[in-house]
């Protein structure tokens, strides 16, 4: 992107609510995220922290408020007043810019790790797909896998399929990635590992949004911290201020737990 | 390992912490005074448990088998000479035929129709799921036998059918007793026979899928069909595949019924012979070995098509390569009544 939208950031999230049944997940959330950001969601479970990033790519659709990605309007078009919800191929355009990873991986068990990372650059893209493996082995290697592309999800580690998961969504090249408890369904000696891809994305200028629990990774890696409780955003800023001195009683009573 | 010492040492010349492996006071050690030593114990062959209840119930069951077999082959009124004069008999082969096209047309056409009620069940529109339950429950309660009456005797209830606007003018009418011939009314009554069960089959096998697989493929970008066709659908095979066998096994046979209304398959092309000659045993063997055939090589081929959807499953072929196994490993492997390759549930169990 350019300098001339350097101040608009790539992720403006405002009054976002969404209910499951009569309970409220998410109260008009406000978030922007610029290009080149870190963004790392804490708080304890049952905040909104999940919804709020799946709201990003429209796996929810929330009840008010909106989401812009790059400054279009996620899931919807404006027209007389009112917002009408995307057809399913129009959202599916918006998707394939954001990259996800899942708490579970979700790698597709019945491909191979090499076509897992070329579907959806194949069926998406309609990049060859000579080209599209090529590019996988890379991505591959850069996440430590090179020479596992035949293996098959199941025969990987934890640690090696959530690696496999960031290089498959790394494969369509998207403009923000977001990831949703990376580490959570790991092994305890497996989460640095993926940390350590996460990191090294981050210092390559990757824009991304995380849904986590480690705090450590939080304060290295972070460029804002936002903290929610209850589906609100009870703190956000630098980490060096969210992390040492939380002024809201919620963040400080969470913080304490974890750490 | 650490020698055992002599029995009992007095505690106070042995603390614990330097002879950890030794028991402690009061152990069983003292309850036998034959305890075996390590090295015995070490030395011992193992024996497992035996059953022999179980080998004497095998035992009884193979004398009833040679039973079966002797009086199948001593019995002179199995007439096994007749069974072999019409084995191959023209009329049987093409009621055979019969048979076959007319499984496989009730088959294609009940998935298909299968997967779309499916898919109207598992939709977000209410009108749509609960047509779809509708469906399945009306014609999972109405025997396949009454179906295809009910179909058979569609002119009586409607003389003729005409083509219009619903409830507005028609353009063309058609008599319906030349339109339902036994064969249609055999090949619509089973095809919606087979489209209610298959619905459910389906719809199991998609639910069997994670959810997770679906988010992942939409967070990809890919389309809807793709994630159906490339994703949900080859994930639910395994959990379709078995009851699908099930159903094509079934449907096979199920397809005599239109013996009762004349349609000349192979149950009915050997009751005219035998409506002849009044040999009735042996045209009905005919029938079962025809039967009994073909069903052997329908399980075989569940088979081949249950291991190729097994890939990446860890109970799947092991990687690089297929295993390959003798006809009989697979008939043994897949035959309820043979049981299952030791060897090769084993290796399973262990990939």
């Amino acid at each position: 992107m350019t300098a001339g939208t350097a101040r608009h950031p790539l992720v403006r999230v405002r009054g976002l609510t969404k209910n499951f049944g009569t309970h409220q997940v998410l109260s008009g959330v406000d978030l922007d995220v610029h290009e080149g950001e870190v963004a790392v969601l804490l708080g304890p479970s049952g905040s909104g922290k999940s919804t709020l990033l799946r709201c990003v790519n429209h796996l929810e659709r929330p009840d008010a408020g909106f989401v812009e990605v790059a400054g279009d309007l996620v899931g919807y078009r404006h027209d007389g007043g009112r917002l009408h919800e995307l057809r399913p191929r129009a959202i599916t355009r918006q998707r394939a810019r954001v990259g996800m990873v899942f708490q579970q991986f979700n790698l597709f068990p019945h491909l191979t790790v090499l076509e897992n990372l070329t579907e959806a650059p194949v069926a998406v893209r309609g990049i060859p797909r000579k080209q599209a493996a090529a590019r996988a082995r890379e991505l591959l290697e850069r996440v430590g896998l090179g020479g596992r592309e035949s293996a098959y999800p199941k025969r990987l580690s934890g640690g090696q399929q959530q690696r496999v998961a960031i290089a498959r969504a790394l494969a369509m090249e998207p403009e923000l990635l977001l990831f949703d408890e990376p580490t959570s369904a790991l092994d305890p000696e497996l989460v640095g590992e993926v940390l350590a891809v996460i990191k090294d994305l981050a210092v390559s200028g990757m824009t991304m949004i995380v849904v986590t629990h480690e705090i450590g990774f939080a304060r290295e890696v972070a460029d804002t911290v936002v903290f929610l409780d209850d589906g609100r955003i009870v703190e956000s800023g630098p980490p060096g201020e969210v992390l040492t001195a939380p002024r809201h009683e919620r963040a400080r009573a969470f913080l304490s737990a974890v750490l | 390992m650490k020698p055992q010492p002599t029995p009992a040492p007095p505690p106070a010349d042995a603390p614990p912490a330097t002879t950890p492996k030794s028991p402690p006071p009061g152990a069983p050690v003292v309850a036998g005074g034959d305890r075996p030593s390590d090295e015995e114990l070490l030395a011992a062959r193992l024996v497992p448990l035996r059953h022999p209840g179980q080998w004497a119930s095998a035992a009884v069951l193979l004398v009833l088998l040679a039973m079966l077999v002797n009086t199948l082959l001593t019995n002179k009124r199995f007439e096994w000479g007749t069974v072999g004069d019409y084995f191959l008999r023209s009329s049987v082969l093409h009621g055979l035929a019969l048979t076959l096209w007319l499984t496989g047309a009730v088959m294609a056409t009940g998935y298909l129709l299968g997967i779309g009620i499916a898919a109207m069940r598992l939709s977000g529109n209410r009108v749509l799921r609960l047509l779809s339950f509708g469906y399945v429950w009306l014609i999972r309660s109405v025997p396949p036998l009454v179906q295809l009456l009910f179909w058979y005797e569609l002119a009586s209830l409607y003389p003729t059918l005409t083509l219009g606007v619903p409830f507005g003018p028609h353009f063309a009418s058609f008599r319906t007793a030349h339109l339902f011939s036994g064969v249609l009314a055999a090949y619509v009554a089973l095809s919606l026979d087979v489209a209610a069960f298959s619905a459910e089959i389906v719809r199991g096998g998609i639910l069997a899928v994670d959810r997770g697989q679906t988010e992942a493929a939409q967070a990809l970008g890919l389309g809807r069909g793709r994630i159906f066709r490339r994703i949900v659908l080859p994930q639910a095979m395994p959990a379709i595949i078995p009851a699908s066998g099930n159903l094509l096994i079934g449907m096979l046979k199920a397809t005599s019924i239109v013996s009762v209304i004349a349609v000349q398959d192979l149950l009915y092309s050997t009751e005219l012979i035998y409506q002849q000659n009044f040999r009735v045993v042996p045209l009905l063997i005919v029938a079962t070995l025809w039967y009994i055939a073909l069903t052997t090589l329908l399980s075989i081929g569940q088979f081949f098509i249950e291991r190729y959807y097994a890939r990446g499953s860890s109970r799947g072929a092991p990687p690089g390569g297929r295993q390959h196994r003798g006809l009989l490993a697979v008939a043994r492997e897949n035959l309820p009544l043979l049981g299952p390759v030791w060897s090769g549930r084993h290796q399973a169990g262990l990939s």
